[in-house]
């Protein structure tokens, strides 16, 4: 692995060498994430990296380049250092806030630079070529319609919501337009920050406060692990689904294996950073055109489709 | 003359003082339970409180340790990450050991949590007394350190335990003696013997006399580098049984395990009377504290009062209620 990438290092230096123009052939594309804190970016590294690693080995004349940030001002830094040194064809960024990445990111554009946005959109929509992000009101929507579905439009939920962020806001609200003018009552919705510890305590109070539930919604995967384990802890047997959201490997696997309690998910799959490096490449190499907004949806999980979303080998 | 006369009637109070910083929290805890049954009968079914104090157990455990820190003179921010860091090396060991040893990978895994828990306190205590660095800036620093190694050791996902070792191990969280939850036992276990060592023990006279006046200590012959770093070691090792217990539960480390416990901690001691700037430590008033916060975080959840959005605010206003009723029935 090393004695490779000194290979490699030695080649361009050479390259280098050899003559600017033959080093000004590669088409150079950047990639800037959020470093993996939790289950989701992780994923996020996880998959640019992947996809970095396809496309080079796919195209010679493209040299994908991959930086991760733990903050927003270092991934401001970042973007200077990627583009002080050479011209950028194109950058991909999931940004870590709208407001301060705007100006750094435009900055770039100036230079005449593709920019592709993924997830968290820039205040100004101008900058952006290509936008590219998963929807997050169909995964309350989608949750909620099958439930209904399942639970034959009646019954006692309870939902355990994340970190007051537009997010969880989008998510929360398509569930509850969705439920509204059913028997699908929500006995309570409180908030478990994501975190499965958490979750797992909120879940056993859920259960020492209400003697029947029908079902449980958690926003996110990791939740849903901390709700299962208290469920499990209870004994009860009255709960009759237990869904999350986000496409969490354990959870996939779960759909995979036909569990009962669990037996579908939403999907706001960290992999649609690949899909819009993908795209970027697409545009850069094959001159296929690919401006504007593409919203990937949250459709249902099932058993039959859940192959397509499973990552083993992602930490996510 | 008139030194006797002045010193005689200034002791009493002062006996007071103390019965009633360790009757304190044990009050507010009486309190808090006829209030939450008033709110909902099922507050006190015995599921819900053998739920509650099963999961005070890692604060309670970890803070303990806390007790004998702070007693001290010292402050220890880095225990949630350390706490953590622990649990993934645990794991990490059990799933390495898991394929020769079987089973025995559980037991191996706890001496080696213990191991690096001690290790891990032992250089927070050199740090602060050797290296004469402020408390609140070493632990900083290794609590960004611990945080970082778990986030990195885990890619930023999680570390599951092996499937093999999971029914095994879950009876150290799950598992009741005689109906009593495991956990449970052990955190009454180690107050027990942490009331030994401070009570009893020179140690323990130590280090309140470090964390009361430093340099009186010095003068009396106690060695302050010494009882400090002693009390980063127990707070290590503290943190490693709670790992211990805790690894069961959900089975898993992952980069936000043990987010923000220091602060549960810290409040639990404090709430429990011993006094943020050293001094004598309670031990079983820390215990009192940590089942406090958490039948707390409890009964908001079991009340219909409280809008989801201010659950944060009432808790922060029943600690303050709690810290006002304790300085005036100290002050009596």
């Amino acid at each position: 692995m090393f004695s490779r990438k000194w290979i490699a290092a030695a080649t361009l230096g050479a390259l280098l060498l050899a003559g600017q123009a033959m080093a000004q052939d590669k088409k150079v594309i950047a990639v800037s994430i959020p470093a993996a804190d939790h289950g989701w970016t992780a994923g996020i590294v996880y998959h640019a990296q992947a996809a970095a690693e396809e496309i080079n080995a796919a195209f010679p004349n493209v040299e994908v380049v991959v930086k991760t940030s733990p903050s927003a001002a270092e991934q401001v830094s970042a973007l200077e250092d990627l583009s002080a040194s050479r011209k950028l064809d194109a950058l991909v960024i999931l940004p870590y806030s709208s407001e301060e990445l705007t100006q750094p990111v435009k900055a770039i554009k100036d230079m005449g630079t593709f920019i592709t946005v993924v997830d968290r959109g820039l205040t100004d929509a101008s900058v952006q070529d290509l936008y590219l992000a998963g929807d997050n009101i169909a995964v309350g929507t989608n949750t909620a319609k099958f439930m209904i579905d399942k639970l034959g439009g009646k019954g006692d939920v309870v939902v355990l919501r994340g970190i007051p962020t537009v997010i969880d806001d989008e998510r929360i609200k398509g569930f509850q337009d969705t439920i509204k003018g059913t028997n699908l009552k929500v006995l309570d919705i409180q908030y478990a920050h994501w975190n499965s510890d958490e979750a797992f305590k909120l879940m056993q109070d859920y259960l020492a406060k209400y003697p029947h539930i029908d079902a449980v919604w958690a926003n996110d995967d990791d939740m849903l692990l901390g709700v299962l384990e208290a469920v499990k802890q209870s004994g009860r047997t009255d709960i009759k689904l237990a869904l999350g959201g986000n496409g969490m490997k354990d959870i996939v696997k779960k759909v995979i294996d036909g569990d009962a309690m669990t037996p579908v998910e939403t999907p706001y799959p960290p992999s649609m950073i690949k899909t819009a490096i993908y795209m970027t490449v697409a545009n850069l190499i094959g001159q296929a055109p690919v401006r504007g907004t593409v919203k990937l949806d949250a459709p249902l999980i099932t058993q039959a489709n859940a192959k397509e979303y499973y990552f083993p080998d992602s930490p996510f | 003359m008139a030194v006797m006369t002045e010193s005689a009637p200034r002791r009493r109070p002062l006996d007071l003082n103390i019965s009633w910083t360790d009757i304190g929290p044990f009050l507010a805890l009486a309190a808090l339970l006829v209030v939450g049954y008033l709110i909902n009968p099922d507050f006190l079914s015995a599921t819900n409180l053998a739920n509650v104090i099963t999961r005070s157990a890692f604060i309670a455990i970890i803070a303990v340790g806390a007790t004998f820190v702070i007693s001290s003179g010292g402050l220890d921010l880095s225990v949630g990450s350390m706490a953590a860091f622990i649990t993934g090396i645990t794991i990490m060991f059990m799933n390495a050991v898991a394929p020769h040893a079987g089973i025995w990978a559980i037991p191996a895994g706890m001496a080696v949590a213990i191991l690096v828990g001690l290790l891990c306190g032992l250089a927070n205590g050199l740090i602060v007394t050797v290296g004469r660095i402020e408390p609140f800036i070493a632990t900083l620093g290794t609590m960004g350190i611990f945080r970082a190694l778990i986030t990195y050791l885990t890619d930023g996902g999680t570390i599951p335990i092996d499937r093999s070792l999971r029914e095994a191990y879950r009876p150290v969280y799950f598992g009741t003696v005689a109906g009593v939850p495991v956990p449970i036992l052990i955190s009454i276990a180690v107050a027990a013997v942490a009331s030994f060592i401070l009570y009893k023990m020179k140690y323990g006279r130590k280090c309140a006399a470090v964390g009361a006046n430093e340099d009186v200590a010095r003068y009396y012959g106690i060695s302050v580098i010494r009882t400090r770093t002693v009390a980063y070691i127990v707070q290590g090792v503290c943190v490693a049984i709670a790992a211990i217990c805790y690894v069961p539960r959900l089975g898993a480390a992952t980069p936000t395990t043990g987010q923000l416990w220091e602060l549960q901690v810290i409040t639990a001691v404090v709430i429990g009377g011993t006094a943020l700037r050293g001094g004598k430590g309670h031990v079983w008033g820390t215990v009192a504290g940590a089942v406090i916060l958490e039948l707390i975080a409890n009964l908001m959840v079991l009340s219909d009062f409280v809008s989801e959005y201010l659950v944060a605010a009432v808790q922060g206003v029943i600690i303050i209620i709690a810290m006002l009723i304790q300085r005036f029935s100290n002050s009596k």
